[in-house]
């Protein structure tokens, strides 16, 4: 396979190791200091230096919505932004919402009204809920459908994850 | 993805210095270069984080239009007062495009370097001039649904797929950029580029330059105004047509008409010929399909987008008449 591209990148000089660097970031409250390449993106991040692998990888391409988590607190696919670029932000993921044992009130109208099959998509599910509340750009049914447009469910669990996203907005439960 | 060096310019000037490099490229809100650079259709070996300039205000200017900063977000753009009282259909065509993680990400610069969405672009096994020139265009004779029916050629067939640039060419916004000899200013219809025989140019910025804001005229065409996208389902899906329509009226005549239609050219496609034709004339169904016909004069199809020259010209005479009745959307 060629992979010349039209930009004649192959002619110039790239690092062949990764080439780590120290990168600071800010996840569910926690600082921490990691040694990163800087292709690594958040999401990678997250889930392979940090073990934080609720937050889930679907299909890499800020398509599905499964690494959807809170940059100071609106939603951003995780896939698509390097670690490098995030530092010193507030990083939330689904593992930081629950407080001294409590689960966040949108995780438990995920389980109150049934909103999940495989749970998969779930995580992103709920971070985008939040965010949602957070952005306080939804007003009308037809807004949540739209804002939320970007959370794919395969096992169709939409018309509860909606119901959640509705109770969310009127209990104002953002984070 | 493919090993690559990576620094953070502070200003307007370093950042001018980095990309000179051989092989750099800028990185802004990221969502369309690292999923290109994911499946190796774009590969620079020098990425340039730009997003610490600040470059992400957006205010008024002193001609009495706003500049948007070339790092303010889609969503951030969308949702200003600024451009929701004075630039309605802008804020419309943002919020009609991608979704509310990817806007929350996205930049107002970035969108307009966006590159296309042709399935063989992204398809690094087929030919495509666009990402190896000279290689040949598999959409000519291959799938070609999605793809260009204005200003294409035999070298290319793809679409620049951006809402929010045809809400700005319908704004004749211009765009300022600074690269080593400067700055300049570059006004919207000259911004991108058609395909041509260089189809591996998307835009007539150059590749030392970057993009430091985006700035629209004073009027912004807030009363009569509609972003009309026709897409495969409601939401979360490119434009198949789209169209940025913007009337001044004065009772039911027409003073001024600016159209622009989305997902049909390698640019926001402008006839302003075709404009003038309403200037002066009562705003009926008649006058704007005789400027809808003159829109598509010249129009080709490749088999499967033929469908797309039609809908086209019904959708230019919906979305006049959705201005002219004051319905923002669809
Ligand atoms: C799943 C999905 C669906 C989408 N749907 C839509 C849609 O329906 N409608 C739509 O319009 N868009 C859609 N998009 C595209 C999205 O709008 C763009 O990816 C986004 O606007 C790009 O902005 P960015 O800041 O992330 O750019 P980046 O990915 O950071 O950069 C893109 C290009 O611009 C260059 N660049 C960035 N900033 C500058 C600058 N200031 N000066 C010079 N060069 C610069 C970079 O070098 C790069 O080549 C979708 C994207 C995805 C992933
Ligand atoms: S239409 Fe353009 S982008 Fe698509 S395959 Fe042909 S050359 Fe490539
Ligand atoms: S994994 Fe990020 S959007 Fe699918
Ligand atoms: S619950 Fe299975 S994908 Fe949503």
């Amino acid at each position: 396979m060629n992979t010349q591209n039209s930009l004649g990148a192959e002619t110039a000089v790239r690092p062949l190791l990764p080439e780590t660097r120290t990168v600071t970031l800010r996840v569910n409250g926690t600082t921490h200091q990691l040694q990163l390449a800087p292709w690594t993106s958040v999401l990678d991040a997250l889930r392979e230096h940090l073990q934080l692998t609720g937050t889930k990888k679907g299909c890499d391409h800020g398509q599905c919505g499964a690494c959807t988590v809170l940059l100071n607190g609106k939603r951003i696919n995780s896939c698509l932004t390097l670690a490098v670029m995030q530092e010193n932000k507030e990083i939330t993921t689904v593992e930081g919402l629950a407080q001294n044992g409590e689960l966040h009130p949108v995780q438990q109208a995920f389980i109150d009204h049934d909103a999940f099959q495989c749970g998969y998509c779930t995580p992103g599910q709920i971070c985008s809920v939040i965010g949602l509340v957070n952005e306080g750009k939804a007003k009308t049914l037809d807004d949540i459908k739209d804002l939320m447009s970007g959370n794919v469910c395969r096992c169709g669990a939409y018309v509860n994850i909606v119901k959640v996203a509705q109770e969310a907005l009127e209990k104002n439960t953002g984070l | 993805m493919r090993p690559f060096t990576f620094t953070q310019s502070q200003d307007v000037d370093t950042a001018v210095q980095e990309v000179s490099k051989e092989g750099a490229k800028f990185i802004a809100g990221g969502t369309n270069l690292l999923d290109l650079m994911k499946i190796d259709v774009m590969s620079p070996s020098h990425l340039v984080d730009i997003t610490q300039i600040a470059l992400d205000t957006i205010e008024e200017t002193e001609a009495g239009g706003i500049r948007l900063g070339a790092l303010a977000k889609n969503a951030d753009t969308a949702y200003h007062e600024l451009v929701e009282t004075r630039y309605p259909l802008l804020s419309h065509a943002i919020l009609a495009g991608a979704t509310a993680q990817l806007r929350n990400m996205a930049t107002d610069g970035g969108n307009l370097l966006q590159r296309t969405r042709c399935y063989y672009f992204y398809d690094t096994h087929t030919p495509c001039n666009k990402r190896e020139p000279g290689s040949g265009c598999s959409a000519i004779q291959g799938y070609n649904r999605d793809l260009a029916i204005l200003g294409t050629s035999e070298h290319c067939i793809a679409t620049h797929p951006s809402d929010m640039c045809v809400a700005l060419a319908a704004l004749e916004a211009t765009v300022q950029v600074t690269g080593k000899n400067g700055a300049r200013s570059i006004p919207f219809a000259n911004f991108h580029r058609l395909p041509g025989d260089t189809p591996h140019l998307d835009s007539n910025l150059q590749p030392d330059e970057i993009i430091t804001a985006i700035e629209l005229p004073a009027n912004g065409f807030a009363t009569h105004y509609t972003y009309l996208k026709l897409r495969d389902r409601a939401s979360y899906a490119f434009a198949l047509v789209s169209v940025a329509a913007a009337l001044e009226l004065e009772g039911n005549t027409v003073k001024e008409a600016r159209i622009a239609l989305g997902g049909v050219a390698h640019k926001p496609w402008r006839v302003p010929q075709a404009e003038a034709l309403l200037h002066g004339q009562q705003a009926t169904r008649e006058n704007f399909q005789k400027v809808a016909e003159a829109y598509l004069e010249g129009a080709k199809g490749f088999g499967h987008n033929d469908f797309k020259i039609e809908l086209a010209k019904r959708a230019i005479v919906r979305a006049l008449e959705q201005a002219t009745k004051k319905e923002a959307t669809a």
